[in-house]
């Protein structure tokens, strides 16, 4: 099971959300056909810590985040918040405990209502819950505005279209905090936005997880992004994880190929940079209706060997929290940074 | 083109003068592009570097003569091979595209049709401009399409752009491009809505058709490490003006214009330890319908004076590299402007109170 197995997983009595073997499959109409999207994933997050789920688009990142929100439920596999399976949960049980799971989406935009006043949409989670008088309503809607950096006397009374893009991200993120969520996954929350505001947006999140304690899931294509933002890393290739550990270790010293050729395809900003002898990867992402057997990296894999088509690797550890599924991993390669 | 002046053999490959490009609308007049100049030498690759609303993308699209004439002003000189272009109607300018310039945009899937086979999609211009019959025009598609990287070509042609991955539609569209042989290409965000894997494929390919045909490049994006490795010259633009320009190394090597700088240094990157706070650059860029008296930039600068909120700068330049700065990074000037800031303790993109003394000096 390539990308498969729970040896980076914690101590389960620890972690907030812990999903263990999470498999997604859609069905294609009616030719019995099936999409892998997400196969047998398994993540834990601690209190507190923000886990960078990294993967380029079809990876099954976004599905993953996806599933662990119940939107949809998983095809199998467990979802436990704190003490609840969030897959065995009724509909009633689980809006119950939906407050505590919030998430961000990409487009800013488009994930407000044009046609609502900014204050009724920050403070919708409060009036859905009951939660307080509706002066106590309308000030922590200020307070939280406050503390995203939105002015609340300027802005109540006008609607998304009125802002920009970074103004609505942080809009976005003020009405994911009033219900005081432990668990925020944010799904590509800056790559929609300018390099100048990402910075902005990236620090607020920042600031936001340790006002409000969060736990995080951070899912993005940025490597260096996630770098930046994750306690952890989790790297994903069609539907699997490929590697977890700790982000200046993994980026350091990637063991799987695919990680090392991700880091290398980044330009970076600096013409004088060596461009080394990266070959660049070849190929395409397989379809996730058929993935390859073994190793589903094999087909774009430069070290394939036969062992790779037949069996599938297995999480290992080969550093201090830093685990890879690969039956080659690479060893002491320092990417050149 | 068929009108080409005498001397075009000794004129650069395209030349622009002061182009201003204005759209009316109904909130009032927007300058989009705000006169820019530059030239173009043949197979050089300029990049233009700009956030959303810098007006990188107008000033390609203005260049091309792809804007629509209601309701947008155009100011200037294009010069393509020493013939201005401003002014030519759609079908003088027919002759232009394609075979003089070509454009690859941002999103593949919508600048393909996607009701229209691939095959169709890349003969059309062979055909339009070369006039070659069915077979040749069939025969050179299948060739782009392997020198572009597409496997299995002579099967491709006759699919539609769906069935395709973006990657591959990406190949299609540079294919297209370069069908009837431009001398530029202008690659607006050619690779922003790919992945890094195969962004890095992309550019890669641009980079090696660019040598083989000997073609020049206008790379128009938003990242500084795309660019950093392509390009002979970089145009940096914030609030439809060029506020730094200068050859590649020489930009990264020394960064004058104090946004170039705040760019750079807001951007994560992958060498920086991880949880390293961003030093990011507050407010957001100038609102184009009224844009602010002084320097478009200094509501947001470190190093902000009040002659910045006051007066215009220029661009300056020396020894081919310019800017647009009272106070540029690296001056005595610039020095004193921080140390001001930093001793009165004020927030980024508020002066010091009290006039400073001397005007920055370079």
């Amino acid at each position: 099971m390539a990308g498969s197995g729970t040896a980076h997983l914690r101590d389960a009595s620890a972690s907030l959300l812990r999903a263990e073997n999470i498999v997604v499959e859609f069905p294609i109409g009616s030719t019995g056909l099936k999409v892998h999207a997400v196969s047998d994933v398994s993540l834990d997050l601690l209190p507190g810590e923000t886990l960078g789920l990294v993967g380029e688009s079809g990876s099954g990142k976004s599905t993953t985040g996806r599933a662990l929100m119940q939107m949809p439920s998983p095809t199998s596999g467990s979802v436990l918040l704190e003490k609840h399976d969030l897959t065995k949960l009724s509909g009633s049980e689980l809006r119950e405990i939906r407050p505590q799971m919030q998430m961000i989406f990409q487009d800013p935009i488009s994930s407000l209502n044009p046609r609502r006043k900014v204050t009724d949409i920050v403070a919708e989670p409060l009036r859905i819950w009951k939660r307080g008088t509706s002066a106590e309503q309308a000030a922590l809607v200020d307070k939280t505005l406050e503390s995203v950096g939105i002015d609340p006397e300027g802005a109540r009374s006008r609607r998304p279209s009125e802002f920009s893009g970074g103004q609505c991200q942080r809009i976005c993120i003020a009405r994911s905090l009033m219900l005081e969520p432990k668990l925020l996954i944010c799904d590509e929350p800056v790559s929609a936005l300018d390099v100048s505001v990402q910075a902005q947006i990236l620090n607020l999140l920042q600031d936001m997880k340790e006002r409000y304690g969060l736990t995080m899931l951070f899912i993005a294509h940025d490597l260096a992004v996630v770098k930046n933002v994750s306690d952890r890393v989790a790297v994903m290739y069609l539907g699997k994880l490929c590697e977890v550990g700790n982000p200046d270790r993994l980026y350091a010293s990637p063991a799987h190929p695919y990680t090392k050729t991700l880091l290398d395809s980044i330009p970076p900003p600096d013409p004088d940079a060596p461009k080394g002898d990266f070959a660049g990867l070849s190929g395409e992402i397989p379809s996730p209706v058929a993935p390859p057997s073994g190793c589903r990296f094999r087909t774009r894999c430069p070290n394939a060997k036969e062992l790779c088509a037949q069996v599938e690797p297995v999480m290992t550890e080969v550093g201090e929290d830093h685990f890879v599924a690969c039956h080659f991993p690479l060893e002491g390669t320092a990417v050149s940074l | 083109m068929t009108d080409t002046s005498p001397h075009s053999q000794n004129s650069p490959l395209l030349e622009v003068r002061n182009l201003s490009t204005s759209f009316r609308t109904e909130r009032g007049v927007v300058h989009a592009v705000d006169d820019v100049s530059f030239v173009l030498e043949r197979g050089q690759t300029l990049g233009v570097v700009g956030e959303s609303g810098s007006g990188k993308t107008v000033l390609s699209r203005s260049v091309m003569g792809l804007l629509p004439d209601r309701n947008v002003i155009r100011e200037g000189q294009v010069l393509y091979e020493g013939t201005n272009v401003i002014g030519y109607n759609e079908k003088q300018m027919s002759h232009v595209w394609g075979a003089e310039m070509a454009m690859i945009f941002q999103d593949p899937m919508t600048s393909l049709n996607p009701v229209m086979k691939i095959g169709k999609q890349i003969t059309e211009s062979l055909r339009h401009h070369l006039g070659v019959d069915k077979e040749e025009a069939k025969a050179t598609a299948t060739a782009l399409l392997r020198q572009v990287g597409i496997p299995e070509p002579e099967r491709r042609l006759n699919e539609y752009p769906h069935q395709l991955s973006g990657g591959m539609r990406q190949r299609v569209t540079i294919a297209i491009a370069l069908a009837c042989g431009p001398k530029i290409l202008f690659a607006d965000e050619p690779t922003t809505a790919l992945d890094v894997t195969v962004q890095a494929q992309i550019l890669d390919l641009l980079d090696d058709l660019q040598r083989d045909r000997h073609m020049a490049m206008i790379l128009v994006s938003h990242d500084l490490g795309v660019v950093a490795s392509r390009t002979d010259e970089i145009m940096v633009m914030y609030g439809g003006k060029v506020v730094e320009q200068a050859a590649t190394s020489d930009l990264f090597r020394s960064m004058k214009m104090p946004y170039t700088e705040a760019l750079l240094r807001s951007i994560p990157r992958i060498e920086h330890p991880s949880h390293t706070r961003l030093e990011a650059i507050p407010g957001r860029p100038p609102n184009l319908l009224s844009p602010p008296k002084g320097c478009n930039f200094a509501p947001r600068c470190r190093y902000v004076q009040e002659k910045c909120l006051n007066e215009e700068p220029p661009l300056e330049s020396a020894s081919g590299h310019a800017w647009r700065c009272w106070y540029p990074v690296g001056s005595e000037g610039n020095r004193e402007a921080l140390a001001r800031n930093t001793a009165a303790g004020v927030p980024v993109g508020v002066p010091a109170p009290g006039a400073m003394s001397s005007a920055g000096s370079n």
